[in-house]
């Protein structure tokens, strides 16, 4: 032993010397654990500052009911704080939800009466914390009563969730409203509605429904054929794999289109004659887009496509579906042409399709949809506050401003001339898709934006089987932009007073 | 008004933790012992208002004051520890001797919390425990035999394992742990303590290529009946402390390198071949797609972390009976849950700081099996401290292991506080070497 050898030394009265002990390794096995260590913290930290809201927010996790019976659910309210549900607290101590303004709101608010969605679904745990101020929890405990939970403010508008509500009128379908700059949903609409007040009494009637999917979100979890919407995704591929020139296309329409057997009709027949691009996006020439289609390269195409979110994962909280444009090169030309028209196999939400618009109006960028704006405690101090996030740079702002033009001709000399105004310009893309071969049917779609030069609201609609988009989808879309217009108008009029 | 001040008590509980965390490094720092002796006092003061405030928040939320005794009981022996060690071995580690206490004082609050018999059974054991570890630091000091026991170590070792392997899997199909005489024992707990000698003298023997070889049979031998057994988190404790204790004792790069592909390996191979490992790395790898089966107790970990929040619930006011276990593998989210994620934090900068002080004395001490001990105890203690957490916050799959000395459970208990009281004993030890220099007027503080 070391030791040993040291009192040897002691004997022949020499001075003992310490061991130099070689401690590099001991440093560097400390710090190896020091390190994991702290990738302990580093790691609960990040759960906690990312991960935790989204994952306490499920139903498997005991507390919801713990905090529930601690806090009364907060408020949900709109933008501009009308209350769109709240919780009453009747005298024997039973709390109900109420929804003030019925049907309107039903599915982007939700329920939370039988399971939850909507809002209600994911900012659940929000609602049932409370961060009141603890004067007012004091109180509470003095007069043994809950806290307030906190609450919810949305984006929503009131005003243009009416606008939206009324103007698709009976038909099924849906609306969404919202600012290209941020994101945020200023409406979103989808029919058929139900009242989330009487959920308790319909709820077997709504188990056994299998037809009408009264509670699906149609704004964001309805997978529709884009139709003739879809040529803004067919032209975006054009005009890249034709490095960003394309004033020599040319096409002579006689209302229909044959490539190896197969025949592509334009609505209705009609004889566009003789077209450049713009003209073919402007009157939605089905034979001229199929001409176009033929000869696009599928890999780029499909590239272009996953740049634009089909079936991709959102970062957006509102449930939704993938869109899926399924075209790939095992598929026959037949199948390619239909794609370029938006007839085939592709599926897109009105969400997706929002989005897409949302990017051309925003110089390409597509901000994340999100519908709440911030969390309040009972007092109104603000607890959280979301802000804009960005989900994809889906194309380049040249991309987004040729885009823009081709929209705004559609409303100047195309399919949404019922859009025309002298106040402000609009710019879209109408579609009518058939949704099935046995019936002349179709879902009208208008998505679009307005004021063209610098966009302010993009709004996108689909009503289901109720014939061309431009006569019944353009029609919604002028009433909830004017009512847009006049309020700017309003504001500036305040503004300069 | 009891419910206000209780949930006030959560912040001020976080304050003096973080107070208590904070002395903890700036004590390693130090030199001058009138200048730790301050901090000491004053971390004294923090353990005992963590205490007291986790008592009383129990005692106003349950309305049920006779958990004020069972407090005067805890506060006693807590401070009867800290007065025997500075009276009966001047020379022990305060800062350790402290942390030991603060790890016991959280551990009362958050097992009363959870269940008051086990609580009070806990404290029984721990009581026991301490009186145990009193006299450990002596033996160590005066057992002049200590590090001459190597293959002693190695052989009581591996057999106390096989016969739990074997009992066990009569009994219980997969058990760990062996009952006799109505007391459950888990000699994994103590085996670790043993593992460590046993390497400690092989390595203080030789470090010659033989040497590792016959370490590493004996040591492959412990981790085979550890995985049989099903004990996959002490299976990975006695490895890593295996390869951390050979790289220090040999200084050779290959040897580390060797071992850690040999573990890869052998995770690959234990993968394969076992399905309750395949289990376990499922669950990790998505709980929230097996959250009924596999993935429910860590799920229900983060759920009780996340909904807890930065300050917590507050003690008695989140629901950590959920999670599975939550007194032996998930204590650590129970006290995540109600008294914080800072406070949990800083728990957890607690435990680094009883590593580095081990690893601070490894350093110091010259004779090479005690430099070794100080090694492997401190690995053993802080690389379970990262399973058991690692394994509750998802940075790493479940392993099943306790957090040592705030987890429910005897064996583990008091093989941690024989494994505090060795390192007590290496202190000591520590002074000898020192006095011995100093007999002959050496300056050895230049040295430091």
């Amino acid at each position: 032993m070391k030791k040993t050898g040291s009192k040897d030394n002691k004997k022949t009265k020499q001075v003992p010397q310490p061991l130099k002990v070689r401690k590099l390794e001991i440093i560097l096995v400390s710090l190896f654990f020091t390190v994991l260590t702290f990738a302990l913290i580093g790691n609960l930290v990040v759960y906690m500052k990312r991960d935790s809201q989204e994952a306490i927010n499920n139903d498997y996790n005991p507390r919801q009911e713990l905090l529930a019976n601690q806090n009364i659910r907060g408020k949900i309210l709109s933008s501009s704080g009308d209350v769109l549900a709240r919780t009453r607290v009747e005298e024997n101590g039973e709390e109900v939800r109420e929804y003030p303004y019925e049907n309107l709101f039903a599915h982007v608010v939700g329920y939370s009466t039988r399971g939850k969605t909507g809002i209600e679904d994911s900012e659940n745990m929000n609602m049932i914390f409370s961060h009141d101020s603890l004067g007012n929890k004091i109180q509470n405990e003095l007069s043994e009563t809950k806290n307030f939970g906190d609450n919810i403010v949305t984006t929503l508008d009131v005003d243009l969730q009416k606008i939206s509500y009324e103007a698709l009128g009976v038909y099924s379908g849906a609306v969404i409203v919202s600012e290209p700059s941020t994101g945020k949903i200023l409406a979103m609409v989808s029919k058929p509605d139900y009242d989330p007040n009487k959920i308790p009494e319909m709820w077997e009637d709504l188990l056994h429904d299998d037809e009408s999917s009264i509670l699906l979100n149609r704004a964001t979890q309805g997978l529709y054929p884009p139709g003739s919407t879809f040529k803004i995704v067919t032209a975006l591929e054009y005009y890249r794999e034709h490095a960003g020139d394309v004033s020599g296309y040319k096409f002579s329409c006689n209302g229909k289109y044959t490539q190896d057997g197969n025949t592509i009709k334009c609505f209705h027949g009609t004889k566009h004659g003789a077209v450049n691009f713009k003209k073919s996006f402007a009157k939605s020439c089905n034979s001229s887009f199929a001409n176009m289609g033929k000869d696009l390269d599928i890999s780029s195409w499909q590239k272009t496509c996953d740049g634009l979110l089909f079936g991709r994962e959102l970062k957006t909280q509102i449930p939704y579906k993938k869109s899926q444009m399924p075209l790939s090169e095992q598929d026959n030309l037949e199948e390619k042409l239909q794609t370029a028209i938006g007839q085939g196999h592709t599926l897109v939400t009105p969400l997706e399709m929002n989005m897409i618009t949302c990017a051309i109006a925003n110089q390409g960028k597509c901000m994340t949809p999100y519908v709440v704006d911030r969390i309040e405690n009972a007092k109104g101090d603000v607890v959280k506050r979301y802000q804009p996030k960005e989900e994809a740079v889906m194309m380049t702002p040249e991309e987004a401003s040729f885009l823009n033009e081709m929209m705004q001709s559609v409303v100047t000399e195309g399919t949404a001339t019922k859009l025309l105004n002298d106040s402000y310009t609009a710019a879209g893309k109408t579609g009518s898709a058939e949704f099935s071969s046995s019936k002349d049917d179709s879902h009208a779609w208008f998505t679009g934006f307005a004021p063209a030069e610098d966009p302010k609201v993009c709004v996108t609609i689909i009503v289901e089987s109720a014939g061309s988009g431009g006569e019944y989808a353009v029609p919604i879309a002028k009433r909830i932009l004017d009512t847009c217009y006049l309020r700017s108008q309003m504001s500036n009029f305040e503004d300069n007073k | 008004m009891a419910h206000v001040i209780s949930d006030l008590s959560k912040y001020v509980i976080a304050i003096f933790m973080a107070v208590y965390a904070l002395e903890c490094f700036l004590v390693l720092l130090r030199k001058e012992e009138n200048e730790k002796s301050g901090i000491f006092i004053r971390q004294v003061i923090c353990m005992f208002m963590v205490h007291f405030l986790g008592f009383a928040a129990i005692c106003l939320e349950t309305g049920d004051p006779s958990y004020i005794i069972f407090y005067g009981f805890q506060e006693i022996l807590l401070f009867a520890t800290i007065a025997l060690f500075r009276v009966v071995y001047p020379e022990a580690d305060r800062l350790l001797v402290n942390n030991m206490c603060m790890m016991l004082a959280i551990s009362f609050v958050v097992l009363t919390r959870i269940s008051y018999d086990k609580s009070i059974r806990q404290f029984g054991i721990v009581a026991v425990s301490l009186i145990i570890g009193l006299f450990v630091p002596g033996l160590i000091k005066r057992v002049a035999l200590v590090p001459y026991l190597t293959w002693v170590y190695g052989a009581l070792g591996v057999v106390a394992l096989t016969v739990v392997f074997i009992l066990g899997s009569v009994t219980n199909g997969s058990n760990i742990s062996y009952t006799a005489g109505g007391i459950t024992f888990q000699p994994s707990e103590f085996v670790k303590i043993l593992f460590v000698f046993f390497i400690a003298g092989m390595m203080a023997t030789a470090t010659d290529f033989k040497q590792v070889f016959l370490s590493a049979v004996c040591a492959g031998l412990h981790v085979l009946i550890l995985v049989l057994s099903r004990d996959l988190g002490s299976a990975v404790i006695f490895f890593v402390v295996y390869l951390g204790m050979i790289f220090i004792a040999t200084h050779n790069y290959f040897y580390l390198f060797a071992g850690l592909i040999a573990g890869a390996g052998a995770s690959v191979i234990g993968y394969r071949l076992f399905s309750h490992v395949r289990v376990r790395v499922t669950a990790w790898l998505d709980p929230w797609r097996n959250i009924d089966n596999a993935g429910y107790q860590v799920t229900q970990s983060l759920f009780a972390i996340g909904t807890g929040g930065w300050f917590g619930m507050g003690v008695y006011q989140g629901n950590p009976s959920s999670i599975p276990y939550v007194e032996k593998d998930s204590v650590f989210s129970a006290v995540a849950e109600e008294m914080g994620v800072l406070f949990a934090i800083f728990m957890i900068l607690v435990c680094l700081s009883s590593f580095l002080v081990c690893m601070k004395l490894a350093a110091r001490l010259e004779e090479a099996f005690y430099r070794y001990v100080a090694v492997g105890l401190g690995i053993t203690y802080i690389f379970q401290v990262f399973l058991t957490i690692g394994g509750g916050t998802r940075l790493i799959p479940l392993t099943g292991v306790t957090l040592p000395l705030v987890s429910y459970g005897g064996s583990s208990v008091l093989s941690t506080i024989l494994l505090f009281s060795t390192i007590q004993g290496l202190c000591g030890i520590r002074r000898q070497e020192r006095d011995y220099y100093e007999d002959d007027a050496y300056d050895y503080e230049e040295e430091e």
